[in-house]
C-alpha cells in the first residue's frame, strides 16, 4: 500500500516538474526579457523565471487535486440523482430561512449609505447597476439561450438618449428614463429582425459586430454624438425640484437604484413563470419542437431581445445620471464580456446567483485595490477556472417543473 | 485606375494577413465548434516574441535576413506552444460541457493573455523594425506594389498551398478531416482525437504567428491590444467564407480585406472598422452559412 502511494506521489512530482519546466519555457521571452528599443537596452529579469517555475509547480498540484475532486464530485452527483442541494439554494427555496435572510439584506441595504462613505455608496450603486444589467441579459442568454455579445449597445442607447435629450431639449431624468428604455427596446428589435434566422455562434458574432458598430458610430459621428469627447454636464435626478448637494444626490441615486433592482427582480421572477417565460425556455431547449408546439418563434425571439434591451436602456439612463458624463469609451466589448461573465459566473437562469455574481465581480476588485494592476488578469483567470470547476455558476439555476394533478382538476370541474 | 490598383493591392495585403489568422479560427471551429477567442492573443504574442528576439539579435550585432528568419522561427514555435497550452488548460477540460462554457473560458483566456503581456512588457506602442528585405527586382513596380506587400501576399499564398497539401494528402490531414466530420466516429476507427485537436491548435497558432510577424513589419508598431481587433476581423472573415471551410476562410479574408481597402479609399476612413461588421451582417442575412459554407440540415 505504501509503495503504491509512493509511486503515485513520485508520479505527481514528476508531472509537476514537467509542468513547471514547460511554463518556464513558455513565459521566457515575455516575462524575462524586456527590450527598450529607444535606448537599446535589454533588461534580463531572471527572478521572474524563478517565480513562474515555483508558482506553476505549486499550482499544478492544486490543479490536479481540484480536477480529481471535480470528477469524483460529478460521479457522486449522478449517484445521488441531484439530491444534493447547496446551502444557497436552500436559503432561497425554504421560507423559514429565506424570510430572515431577506430581512437582513433589506436592513443592510437600507442603512448602507449612512454607515459608509460616499465613495463606497457610489461603488455600491455601480454594483446594483450591474445587477440589473445581468438580470436583463439573463432574459436573453439564460432564458432564451440567445448568446448576445453586443449587450452594451443597448446600455449605450439608454445613456446617450438621456445625454442627447438633455443637451438639445433640456429633458430631465424622469422623462428620459422611459424614453431611454424605449430607444433601447427599439434598437433591440432592430437588431433582432435581421438576426432571427441565425443560430448559435453566428448570432453571437453578429451581436458582437452590432455592439462594435454602435460604439464606432458614436465615436466617429461627431455631429450627432460629439465623438470621443462625449457629452458632459448631465444632471443627476431631481426630487420635486429640490436642490441636492453631491452627498444627498449620491444617496438618492443609490435608493433609486435599489428600487429599480427590486422592480427588476420582481418582473424577472414573474416573467419566468409567465407564458412568455415558458416560451423562452422552450425556445432554448429545442427550436423545432418549440415551433411544433405552436409557439411563434419569431415573436418569442423578438420579445426576448426587446425585454433584455429594455433593462439595459433603463440602466443606461441611470449611468448617464450617475457619472454626469457619457463617452463611447464606456461602452466597449469588455463591458459586454463583463456583464456576460456576471450572468455565467452567478449561474445562468438563477436570479440570486446573478445578484451575487454582480456584487462579487464589481465589489471585489474595488476593495482589492492593492491588486489593482492585476485585477483584469485575475478576472480572466477566474472566468477560466469557474468554467472548468463550476460551470453551472455560483448558484445553480433550478429547473422549474410543473405537475399536473388529474384528481384536483376533476374536483374543480 | 492607379488609385484603384493601389487600393486593390492594399486590400490583398490586408486580406492575406486576415487569412493567416482566420485559418486558425476556421480550423478550430471545424473540429471542436468553438470560437477560439484567445486566437487573436496568440497572434499578438507571436508579434511580441518576434519583436523581442529581433531586438536581442540586433543588439548583439546580427543583421539582415538571419534576424528575420530566426525571429520568425522563434515566434512560430512560441505561438504554437501557447496555442497548445491554451487548449490544454482552458478548453480540454470542457470538451463535454455545454456550448456556452468553452466560449466564456475563451473570453477569460483572452483577457488573461492581454493583461499578462501588458504587465510583463508594457502598455505603450512599441516600434517594430521592418524585418522584411527590399527586393531589388520589385523596383520597377514600386509605384503600386512595394516589396513588403509583395512578400506578404506571396508568403501567404505559399502557406495556403502547403496547408492545402497537408490537409489533403497527409495522414494527419486525413485524421483532421475525419474528426471534423464526426468526432465519435473518428474515435471509433482509431483516430487519436485529442492529438488531432492539439495539432489543429498548433498549426493554427503557427499560422497566426506568421501573420503577426508580417503585419507588425508592415504597420511598424505593436502593443498588447492588437490581438483583439485583428482577432475579431479574422473571425468575421472566417464566418464570411463559411466557418469550418478552409478555402472559405481565405476567400472571406480577401473579400474582407478588399472591402475595407476600397471603402476606406472611396468612402471614408473614419469608419474603417464599421465596414467589416456591416459586410458581415449583410452576408449573414442573405446567406447565413457564409460564402462557401455548407448548409447544415437539421435532423429532428
Amino acid at each position: 500500500m505504501s509503495t503504491f502511494n509512493n509511486t503515485k506521489y513520485m508520479e505527481g512530482m514528476k508531472q509537476s516538474v514537467i509542468v513547471s519546466t514547460w511554463f518556464m519555457f513558455l513565459t521566457f521571452p515575455i516575462m524575462v526579457i524586456r527590450v527598450n528599443t529607444i535606448e537599446n537596452i535589454i533588461e534580463w529579469r531572471w527572478m521572474n523565471m524563478f517565480y513562474v517555475g515555483a508558482g506553476s509547480f505549486i499550482l499544478s498540484f492544486v490543479w490536479r487535486y481540484l480536477s480529481g475532486r471535480s470528477i469524483s464530485g460529478r460521479k457522486e452527483n449522478i449517484n445521488a440523482q441531484g439530491g444534493h442541494i447547496s446551502f444557497l439554494q436552500r436559503l432561497v427555496s425554504e421560507k423559514r430561512l429565506s424570510l430572515p435572510a431577506l430581512g437582513v439584506v433589506a436592513v443592510i441595504a437600507l442603512f448602507f449609505p449612512f454607515i459608509s462613505s460616499i465613495y463606497q455608496t457610489n461603488i455600491m450603486t455601480t454594483a446594483l447597476m450591474y445587477v440589473v444589467l445581468g438580470l436583463g441579459l439573463n432574459i436573453v442568454v439564460g432564458q432564451a439561450g440567445l448568446l448576445n455579445l453586443g449587450y452594451v449597445a443597448f446600455y449605450a442607447a439608454g445613456a446617450y438618449t438621456y445625454a442627447l435629450l438633455y443637451h438639445h431639449f433640456g429633458v430631465g431624468f424622469w422623462l428620459a428614463l422611459p424614453l431611454g428604455a424605449l430607444a433601447a427596446t427599439i434598437l433591440g428589435i432592430l437588431l433582432a429582425l435581421p438576426v432571427l434566422r441565425l443560430q448559435g455562434d453566428y448570432l453571437a458574432i453578429v451581436t458582437l459586430g452590432f455592439g462594435e458598430i454602435t460604439r464606432l458610430v458614436l465615436e466617429n459621428w461627431n455631429e450627432f454624438s460629439f465623438g470621443p469627447s462625449g457629452i458632459s454636464g448631465i444632471p443627476r435626478p431631481g426630487l420635486f425640484g429640490m436642490e441636492m448637494g453631491m452627498h444627498e444626490a449620491t444617496v438618492y441615486l443609490y435608493f433609486l437604484m435599489i428600487l429599480l433592482c427590486i422592480v427588476t427582480i420582481f418582473v424577472v421572477n414573474r416573467l419566468q413563470d409567465s407564458r412568455i417565460g415558458r416560451a423562452l425556455l422552450a425556445l432554448r431547449e429545442d427550436e423545432i419542437a418549440c415551433q411544433a408546439m405552436g409557439i411563434n418563434k419569431t415573436r418569442v425571439k423578438l420579445t426576448a431581445f426587446a425585454l433584455g434591451s429594455t433593462w439595459a436602456g433603463l440602466v443606461g439612463v441611470f449611468f448617464a445620471a450617475k457619472t454626469t458624463f457619457v463617452n463611447p469609451a464606456s461602452f466597449t466589448f469588455l463591458e459586454s464580456a463583463m456583464i456576460l461573465s456576471i450572468v455565467v459566473l452567478g449561474g445562468t437562469g438563477s436570479i440570486i446567483g446573478i445578484i451575487i455574481g454582480a456584487l462579487l465581480l464589481i465589489l471585489l476588485p474595488e476593495y482589492l485595490r492593492a491588486f489593482s494592476d492585476y485585477r483584469m488578469l485575475l478576472f480572466g483567470v477566474i472566468m477560466v477556472i469557474m468554467m472548468i470547476f463550476r460551470p453551472q455558476g455560483i448558484v445553480e439555476g433550478v429547473r422549474r417543473t410543473y405537475e399536473f394533478h388529474a384528481e384536483e382538476n376533476k374536483k374543480e370541474i | 485606375m492607379d488609385y484603384f490598383l493601389e487600393l486593390f493591392i492594399g486590400g490583398l495585403t490586408r486580406g492575406s494577413i486576415y487569412a493567416l489568422i482566420a485559418l486558425g479560427y476556421t480550423m478550430v471551429y471545424g473540429i471542436i465548434e468553438l470560437i477560439n477567442f484567445a486566437h487573436g492573443e496568440i497572434y499578438m504574442i507571436g508579434a511580441f516574441t518576434a519583436l523581442i528576439v529581433a531586438s536581442v539579435l540586433a543588439m548583439s550585432g546580427m543583421s539582415g535576413l538571419s534576424v528575420l528568419i530566426l525571429a520568425s522561427v522563434v515566434a512560430v514555435i512560441y505561438s504554437a506552444a501557447y496555442g497548445f497550452t491554451v487548449e490544454k488548460v482552458a478548453y480540454k477540460p470542457l470538451r463535454k460541457a455545454p456550448r456556452l462554457s468553452p466560449l466564456i473560458s475563451a473570453i477569460g483566456m483572452s483577457i488573461f493573455l492581454q493583461n499578462y503581456v501588458l504587465l510583463a512588457q508594457t502598455s505603450d506602442f512599441l516600434p517594430f523594425p521592418n524585418l522584411l528585405p527590399d527586393l531589388p527586382f520589385m523596383a520597377p513596380y514600386v509605384g503600386f506594389i512595394g516589396s513588403t506587400e509583395f512578400i506578404i501576399i506571396t508568403t501567404t499564398a505559399v502557406i495556403m498551398v502547403l496547408l492545402t497539401l497537408l490537409i489533403k494528402f497527409t495522414r494527419m490531414g486525413k485524421a483532421m478531416r475525419a474528426t471534423a466530420q464526426d468526432r465519435d466516429m473518428a474515435m471509433l476507427v482509431g483516430v487519436n482525437v485529442n492529438r488531432v485537436i492539439s495539432n489543429t491548435f498548433i498549426i493554427g497558432s503557427a499560422l497566426a504567428a506568421v501573420g503577426g510577424v508580417l503585419i507588425a513589419s508592415h504597420i511598424g508598431r505593436i502593443n498588447f491590444y492588437i490581438g483583439f481587433l485583428a482577432g475579431i476581423k479574422a473571425f468575421t472573415a472566417a464566418v464570411l467564407g463559411g466557418i469550418g471551410s478552409i478555402p472559405g476562410a481565405v476567400l472571406g479574408a480577401l473579400v474582407l480585406g478588399c472591402t475595407e481597402s476600397f471603402a476606406t479609399g472611396y468612402v471614408s476612413s473614419d469608419y474603417e472598422d464599421v465596414f467589416a461588421f456591416v459586410l458581415l451582417i449583410v452576408i449573414l442575412i442573405i446567406k447565413p452559412s457564409g460564402l462557401l459554407g455548407q448548409k447544415a440540415t437539421q435532423k429532428v
